[in-house]
Order: structure tokens, then C-alpha cells, then sequence
């Protein structure tokens, strides 16, 4: 059973609903018991990395993902929800994160002067570690939707896939059981659904 | 790199889609769902649900429909129509919408833009704006194109998108409907005038029009039309080779 931790922020109806339609059970719940009940967890997020782990660290959500992570428990974080398993973000000032993945999250006006921020829209994936288990069904090229205006950087040793725009964007890593994508799968059509489900059946035989 | 996106606009009354010509004369196409599924299952990018409902029933049969969509249909949806207060962005994100479009409702508002940008973030927030030219001016149309505002169009774009507008469908009221290519003028005015993602709307009547626009436009990183994909006129995958054809990028 999918866990969808809600901290309060963003709408997880859609994630939810892309989970139930690649047949998983999944769902949404602050409660830590409730929670303890999933055998794999995913931390979304929208909007700001410091309200974000401010909002984390009230309701002692910051303390329970980190134990669940330690103690083997899959995790998987999308978008913001990503950024927040890094040790640090620049985001309008300096924040700590969860510290799970080695890497900070820089604002990508840092790298790129001439495009467009944030970088929204479709991107296609480059894989970057053929063993991902993340992007165990994907092929090299194919298209997931993006958006965002920070990144995570300096985290070669959790990386599993990049997207290119005007550099090399962080868009997957994965580390024994602690996953993240930058991009949004649950609205990155068929690309998307086959990232979850290959994330749902990890572990499995 | 990011790819050009092709978006299907579905306006929706009392819970079908219809496609006005020059926003007049509305015609019944089918049912939303099926088409959002249609669309999703070939290659749409994005999609556009457009309540263009006035009561109160037909609202609520619009969210129910928005629901139905978001929870079958795993792209970006934005929704527009009837968004006036942070509530109805809040009614229509708690359905499953990820960006919210609005027109009128930021003209009757000034506050509405960075109210809602503040709360949900820039990436949220949609400006729509309807512009015709009055005496070789770019003007701004409210009520789905039939009244003048008086207001300049390329200032008014400018000021929302420094209150927090993250992107901007231009519709242009003189090629809506008239199928002979968008408004590459009034795009490139809007294009020079802003940074975030622009959207032409209005005119495509065939694929080479959509080539014109990103050959001629690169500044432009979306094309949204209704009737021609609703009656099959343009095949978004067909549209799609031919695109990456002439070198422009997208998602296939």
C-alpha cells in the first residue's frame, strides 16, 4: 500500500489518482500511524522549500520520513518533494533539508541566463545510471513534465537521470531505497505511470 | 530542451463541449471526458477545460466533470471560466486542475493576479487575454470578446505578469475562427514584451499554420486550438510530424 504524506502543501488528488490507475492502493494522510501502515512512502510537495520544511518539521513529519528512510522503507520524493531529501537549499535564503541524499538545491537563474524560468513543460529524460531501478521501464529520450526554477545539484552519487536545458538538469536519483523526481510523473502521461509502477513493484519479485 | 506544446481547448456548457466561431453560434462537439481521453491518448501536451457555464448547476456539474478528467487523464490540465475570487481557484485546483486560467476576472480585479500567485504560485496562474485591434491598437476585450475595455493590451500583459501571471495565452479576436493563421503581429508584440511562456491562440486552421508560428515565433512556446482538433481537421500526432519534420521540437 501507497502512502501520499500530506504536510500541507499542494493538491494530491491527481498524484493519488496515478496511482490508482496503475492499480496500487494508495492514500493521503498527515497522521504518522496511519502512515507507519504503508510499505512505501512519497513526499510530494508544491510552492516554497522553506515553508515547505517548516511546515515538515510542525507536525513532526521531518523526524518520521527520516526514520522511515533509515529503516528501509521506500521513499519516494517528487518535485519540491525531491529537493527536501537533499542536505541543503538556496531558495530564497539558506535552509536545511532532510539530509537523506547528498546535494544542495541551487536556483537555476545561477546556470542559465537565456532561457525561460521556470522551466516548464515536457523535457526529455537522459538516463544517466543504466541500473536505475526508477527508470527501470523508460527509454533514453522519452518526455515528462517539469516544473520548476531550483535544482538539485552536487548529488553525482544518487543521479539517475538528467534533463538537458542550457545544463544538465537533476531529474531523477535514487539511492538504496530513497527516490526522487524533479519532474512531475503523475502528469507525465504514459512516461510518467510507468516510472511509478516501476517504483511500486520495487522490492518485489 | 523543452519542447513546443500542442493544446486542445475544451469549452464546456452544461457539461458538453461546444467551439464558438468568433466566440458566437456555439455548436455541440461531445462529451468532455472522452475527448480529454482522445486528446491524452494522442499526444495533446496539455489541456484546456473552459466553463463557459453561467448557473450554478452547470458549475458544479463542470467540477464534476473536472474531476472525473484529472482522475482518468494524467497531463497538465488548466482550467478556465467563471475565475473571479482565490475561492474559485481554489474549487477548480481541489478538482484536479494544475494551472488556472483567467480573463475577465483579473480585469474586474487588479488584486486577483498576485493574490492568487502569492497562494498557489506563479506557475499556477494563467493570464487569458481576448485583444482585437481598434483603430490599429491593441486593445483588451472582456465577457468572452464583446465588450472593449479600453485597456492597452501589451501594458496590461506586462502588468500581470509582474504581479505573478506565469503565462500568457494571447487570443487574438481578429483570427479567431477565421482558420487563415495565428496572429504572428500581435504574438511577436507579446513575445518581445514578456519573459514567462507564451500561447498563441486564435486562427490555426491547418497544420502549417502551427509551423509557421514556431518558425516565425521562437519566443512562442505553445499553440492552443479547439474546433480544428474537436472535427478532426488536424491530427495532433499528424501535426506532430510534421513539426519535428521542420525541425521543431516536440513530444511524440
Amino acid at each position: 500500500m501507497i502512502g501520499i504524506i500530506d504536510y500541507g502543501v499542494g493538491n494530491l488528488f491527481s498524484l493519488s489518482s496515478s496511482f490508482t490507475a496503475i492499480g496500487e492502493e494508495v492514500f493521503i494522510s498527515a497522521d504518522k500511524d496511519m502512515l507507519n501502515k504503508a510499505d512505501k512512502l512519497i513526499l510530494p510537495g508544491v510552492g516554497a522549500f522553506g515553508d515547505a520544511v517548516r511546515k515538515l518539521k510542525d507536525s513532526g513529519l521531518d523526524v518520521f520520513v527520516k526514520e522511515k528512510a533509515a529503516s528501509g522503507t521506500p521513499l519516494l520524493g517528487i518535485c519540491l518533494g525531491m529537493q527536501l531529501l537533499f542536505e541543503k537549499s538556496f531558495e530564497y535564503g539558506e535552509h536545511d533539508g532532510l539530509g537523506l541524499l547528498k546535494g544542495a538545491v541551487m536556483p537555476m537563474s545561477k546556470f542559465t541566463q537565456s532561457l525561460k524560468l521556470p522551466h516548464m513543460g515536457w523535457n526529455k529524460l537522459h538516463i544517466t545510471n543504466q541500473k536505475s531501478i526508477l527508470m527501470k521501464n523508460t527509454s533514453e529520450g522519452e518526455h515528462v513534465y517539469f516544473v520548476h526554477s531550483f535544482c538539485a545539484v552536487g548529488c553525482e552519487d544518487s543521479l539517475a537521470a538528467i534533463s538537458e536545458y542550457g545544463f544538465n538538469v537533476t531529474a531523477a536519483v535514487e539511492k538504496e531505497n530513497v527516490y526522487g523526481c524533479q519532474f512531475h510523473p503523475e502528469k507525465s502521461g504514459e512516461a510518467g505511470l510507468k516510472i511509478l509502477k516501476a517504483f511500486c513493484k520495487e522490492g518485489r519479485l | 530542451m523543452i519542447t513546443k506544446r500542442i493544446i486542445p481547448c475544451l469549452d464546456v456548457k452544461n457539461g458538453r463541449v461546444v467551439k464558438g466561431v468568433n466566440f458566437e453560434g456555439l455548436s455541440d462537439v461531445s462529451s468532455p471526458v472522452a475527448l480529454a481521453k482522445y486528446y491524452s491518448d494522442n499526444m495533446a501536451d496539455e489541456l484546456v477545460f473552459y466553463d463557459i457555464t453561467a448557473s450554478a448547476e452547470g458549475r458544479k456539474l463542470f467540477t464534476d466533470i473536472l474531476t472525473e478528467v484529472a482522475s482518468t487523464i494524467f497531463i497538465p490540465l488548466t482550467v478556465g471560466g467563471g475565475i473571479n475570487t482565490t475561492d474559485d481557484f481554489d474549487r477548480v485546483l481541489k478538482c484536479g486542475a494544475d494551472k488556472v486560467s483567467v480573463n475577465s476576472g483579473a480585469i474586474k480585479d487588479p488584486g486577483l493576479v498576485s493574490a492568487a500567485a502569492r497562494k498557489y504560485g506563479d506557475q499556477c496562474v494563467v493570464l487569458s487575454v481576448d485583444i482585437k485591434r481598434v483603430d490599429g491598437i491593441f486593445r483588451v476585450f472582456a465577457k468572452g470578446g464583446r465588450e472593449n475595455t479600453g485597456m492597452e493590451a501589451i501594458s496590461w500583459i506586462k502588468k500581470c505578469v509582474s504581479n505573478g501571471a506565469g503565462e500568457v495565452v494571447v487570443n487574438s479576436i481578429d483570427t479567431d475562427g477565421v482558420k487563415k493563421g495565428f496572429d504572428l503581429e500581435m504574438l511577436e508584440a507579446v513575445c518581445n514584451a514578456v519573459s514567462v511562456p507564451v500561447i498563441a491562440s486564435g486562427g490555426a486552421g491547418k497544420k502549417e499554420d502551427f509551423v509557421k508560428l514556431f518558425k516565425a515565433l521562437p519566443g512562442v512556446d505553445a499553440g492552443l486550438a479547439a474546433s480544428i482538433f474537436h472535427f478532426g481537421e488536424v491530427k495532433i500526432q499528424d501535426l506532430k510530424h510534421t513539426l519535428r519534420k521542420n525541425d521543431i521540437e516536440v513530444r511524440l
